[in-house]
């Protein structure tokens, strides 16, 4: 059947009553029965929670073959977590028909994929999907296709019920004994834990693993002890180098900086550009870079930010600094400026990945949002965007916080290159929709700016300020003329991952890619 | 293949970046930067044993690439080296807007690459006369022929120093105010006005110097040079803006165009503009001022 | 041309590619990887045949590592590649005879 976004979606995914993709907004005003956890009462009092490994904690939350385990990804790269309780879990304790549900999964977790060849892991719900997953599940291997979810769309799921977490681990870079965890104090700092948030409400059983045990109480606590069901302390929980960068640097690229400066333009030009406006930018190279140019035009018009979300980074803890925006609240740190800046800075605040972005809740930050900057791997003529698969059809990307920021902001704007290499980031098709193009309103590249025909109101604000753009099938063009226009992907009819859109109706899918021989 | 329009001999050049012919990633786009020329390099950049892949390169880029109003400029290697002649043949063979000539020290050594020009014009079919000219002084020789030099061809369209080599012969280093090459600059400047020819500043390398970098651009634009040789794209703005005329010389060049435009139409000699009289050899100054204007989106009119 | 000795062209950085070359007896031998496989593979062996045929190169083992060349990056370092193993890269080449 197809969507909204003209993808065909295999009848025999709209079970249950699950149905395509139908346009944003599609479940507003409809109600929804909120799952609960079945969870064990700790009535007598107790001096402890700590196991000795996490086995013995696996064991003592009664961890079974079939369960689902949650992680969250605020470790990023450097992760070890994962790691250690699949192989607790799988090869100690001898576990199988595993679902892995986590907030993203990457190159850090590329021993996972040997489990999922061993038909040990079975099922994987994920926001993100890079590295060696991402190859076995586009190569088939994973028993059931994997559930790509939003950042916003994975606390829906949860509240739903969709997704029922057996067993949440929350990596926990300080925690007491009795569970109370914080995203900094200890070696292996994160700063915010706002993804572990949810699972820890909603999961029946939750373990902390953590490498830096302090004095009880620790607070404040951003996952509670009321919800912890052990505690493990470990040598290590993750590679401070990769949990965290030393401070992202915002680009010298010209190109990236040229783009930059017709981001803060785009902005400028339009009329929530006004004293207390809302934002929030990716930390890729135009995206992050916007944040210098956005100042100059802030200066320039007298005005101030009243407050940024997001993933935070250096620049905007600086702005922060400045008193160039008011409140800074956020979900996930990307480096150490961030991270040592949350719920010390005043004004800067930790929020939960449903505060953040869940389209069911009642009042989502992302709804109250004025822009949004964002990347893209592709991007098609119907404004569609694709940062899930590459071009090669492979997963190697993560929806993330994308579809959610775009559906709520008042103006969504994509900032990418026109061609990457010989790829064309401007296409015809995107190979799977991550994010709806009536949530896109402008595009801008390094050839110029398209502003998307549903928004007249914005074309006009271009036109005022004397912003020249094109059509996106120009700029489509002008990209297939200098790369070649590519050959179709080729598929096979199994499906390897489904899409599903923020309100979890079904976006797109994936299914194997047949390579190409000569 | 792009069809290039014949190429100019004198218009806006305020800002010429070379970049490595060799790099296929760079030469692609290098146009969207909004630079006036594009001096692609087969010299300096280019390490021996790569000269020939870098021409086939070249080649290519200029066959296919669509490079738009952008000057495209190709600096080949020296007349003391094996490689001259074929770089020229790839030159015109390409289509390219023009040729520098590194190291030129002699009114004989334009003439020399000038020979070879027209040479491979006529053997790839090129209208003779189609492929300009400009010359690299690098030594204290080529200075002090700078005039012989810039007058030595009609293909020639203007001169600029290339101060590594230069301050290498002088056995000086960069200074902040300029004062290692200020005569040779000048020496430049008035033997390339004398001939009616461009005149164009050597590179900057220090990319993170900001502060110089403006510093030696403003000490450019006060000497007369008609624009700067550039390494890296996020320098072409700055010279952009430091190059643009104030708001006030646009007015007045605009008035002085304009009042002069009517007194030829109605066939009057003398015009006078707001009550004074105004020399007519003012006026290719003012055409020219409104020019750099159109170019630095400051001016929409249709007098130039 | 007939190809004389082992040659290569080009390099391993993003978009270009590296073209080497051997002398056999038999026809070509053509060997492609290219990090755009899946949407480019059968247009970089088109232009790299066409190239190989406009120079009338018809016994030669190629072989292609690509990051994404475009065409004209393709040609010109197939090109290269054959004129290096005729020992005749350096000087008279015929731009826009052969070479186009």
């Amino acid at each position: 059947m197809k969507n909204a976004v003209g993808r065909d979606i295999p009848e025999s995914l709209l079970t249950n009553g699950r149905e395509v993709y139908q346009g944003k907004n599609y479940m507003d005003g409809k109600y929804m029965q909120k799952a609960a956890p079945k969870t064990r009462r700790y009535e007598k009092p107790q001096e402890s929670k700590i196991v000795d490994s996490i086995v013995d904690a696996l064991k003592a939350v009664g961890a079974r073959s079939g369960m689902t385990f949650s992680f969250h990804h605020h470790l990023r790269n450097g992760d070890f977590v994962v790691n250690m309780v699949m192989q607790a879990a799988i090869e100690e304790l001898g576990l199988d028909e595993i679902t892995i549900a986590a907030t993203s999964l990457g190159e850090a977790h590329d021993p996972v994929a040997q489990y999922i060849e061993d038909g040990k892991v079975v099922a994987i719900q994920t926001s993100g999907i890079r590295g060696k997953i991402g190859e076995v599940v586009s190569a088939g291997k994973l028993k059931t296709p994997a559930i790509i979810r939003s950042h916003g769309g994975r606390p829906r799921a949860i509240e739903a019920g969709e997704v029922h977490i057996d067993i949440a681990v929350v990596a926990a870079p300080t925690s007491d004994c009795v569970g109370n965890c914080r995203g900094i104090g200890g070696k292996s700092n994160c700063g915010s834990l706002g993804y572990a948030m949810t699972d820890a409400k909603y999961a029946d059983h939750v373990i902390v693993v953590t490498d830096c045990l302090v004095d009880f109480p620790n607070m404040p606590a951003s996952v509670e002890a009321i919800d912890v069901d052990a505690v493990v302390v470990v040598d290590s929980i993750g590679n401070p180098k990769k949990i965290a960068s030393a401070a992202a640097r915002i680009s010298q690229n010209p190109r990236d900086l040229m783009m930059a400066e017709n981001v803060a333009k785009v902005i400028a030009s339009t009329p929530y550009f006004k004293d207390g406006f809302s934002f929030q930018t990716g930390v890729g190279g135009p995206s992050l870079a916007a944040n210098l140019f956005l100042e100059q035009e802030m200066n320039k018009r007298g005005i101030k930010m009243g407050w940024a979300i997001g993933g935070i980074c250096g620049p905007m803890v600086e702005m922060l600094k400045k008193g160039l925006v008011g409140k800074v609240i956020d979900v996930q740190d990307f480096d150490l400026d961030a991270v040592n800046s949350i719920n010390q800075t005043p004004g800067h605040y930790e929020m939960s990945a449903s505060q953040y972005a869940n389209p069911a809740n009642k009042g989502a930050f992302v709804n109250k949002l004025d822009f949004v900057v964002l990347a893209a791997l592709e991007i098609d003529t119907g404004f569609n965007v694709n940062v899930l698969t590459g071009s090669d059809g492979v997963l190697r990307g993560a929806p993330g916080g994308h579809p959610d920021t775009a559906a709520g902001s008042k103006c969504c704007i994509i900032v990418t290159p026109l061609v990457r290499g010989r790829m064309a980031t401007v296409c015809k098709n995107v190979v799977t929709v991550t994010t709806p193009g009536d949530c896109v309103d402008v595009l801008v590249t390094d050839y110029g700016i398209a502003v998307n025909p549903l928004r007249p109101d914005l074309i006009q604000c271009l036109d005022e300020a004397g912003i020249p753009h094109v059509t996106i099938e120009s700029l489509q063009e002008k990209a297939y003329s200098l790369v070649g226009t590519p050959d179709d992907l080729e598929w096979e009819d199994k499906v390897v991952a489904v899409l599903e859109a923020r309100d979890g109706t079904i976006l797109d899918v994936v299914r194997k890619i047949k390579p190409v021989k000569l | 293949m792009i069809p290039r329009p014949r190429p100019e001999r004198f218009r806006l050049r305020r800002s010429m970046m070379f970049m490595n012919a060799q790099k296929p990633g760079l030469i692609k786009d290098a146009y969207i930067y909004g630079v006036d020329s594009i001096m692609l390099d087969l010299e300096d950049a280019v390490a021996e044993n790569q000269k020939d892949a870098a021409r086939f390169s070249l080649y290519h880029a200029l066959k296919t690439i669509d490079y738009g109003d952008t000057e495209v400029i190709v600096r080949i290697n020296g007349l003391d080296t094996p490689h001259w002649q074929e770089d020229i043949r790839v030159c015109v063979a390409g289509g390219a807007d023009g040729i520098r000539i590194a190291k030129c020290e002699s009114a004989q050594d334009v003439l020399t690459v000038e020979k070879a020009v027209e040479e491979a014009e006529k053997e790839f079919g090129v209208e003779v006369g189609r492929t300009l000219l400009m010359a690299a002084l690098e030594s204290p020789k080529g200075i002090l022929n700078a005039y012989e030099i810039c007058a030595a061809s009609p293909r020639m369209f203007g001169v600029a120093i290339s101060g590594g080599d230069f301050r290498k012969c002088m056995q000086t280093k960069p200074t902040v105010s300029g004062v290692d090459m200020l005569v040779a600059r000048g020496q430049m400047l008035i033997a390339a006005r004398a001939a009616g020819v461009q005149c164009f500043d050597t590179v900057f390398t220090d990319l993170d110097d900001t502060e110089g970098f403006l510093a030696e651009v403003r000490q450019n634009k006060e000497m007369g040079f008609d624009g700067k040789s550039l390494i890296n794209p996020k320098q072409i703005r700055p010279v952009h803006e430091i190059f643009a005329p104030t708001e006030k010389e646009v007015a007045q060049a605009e008035a002085w165009v304009s009042a002069f435009r009517e007194a030829q139409a109605k066939g009057i000699g003398v015009f006078t503009v707001n009550g004074k009289m105004v020399d007519v050899a003012f006026i290719p100054g003012a055409e020219r001022t409104l020019k750099l204007a159109k170019a630095c989106g400051m001016y929409e009119g249709d007098l130039v | 041309m007939k190809i004389e000795n082992n040659a290569v062209a080009g390099t391993l950085e993003s978009s270009d590619l590296q073209v080497a070359i051997e002398p056999i007896e038999n026809g070509i031998e053509l060997d492609i990887t290219s990090s755009v496989m899946n949407q480019y593979g059968r247009q970089i062996k088109a232009t790299v045949l066409e190239t190989l045929e406009r120079l009338e190169v018809t016994n030669a083992k190629v072989t292609i590592v690509d990051k994404g060349a475009l065409d004209c990056t393709i040609k010109a370092r197939v090109e290269c590649a054959v004129f290096r193993s005729c020992g005749k890269s350096d000087k008279n080449l015929p731009w826009g005879g052969a070479l186009k």
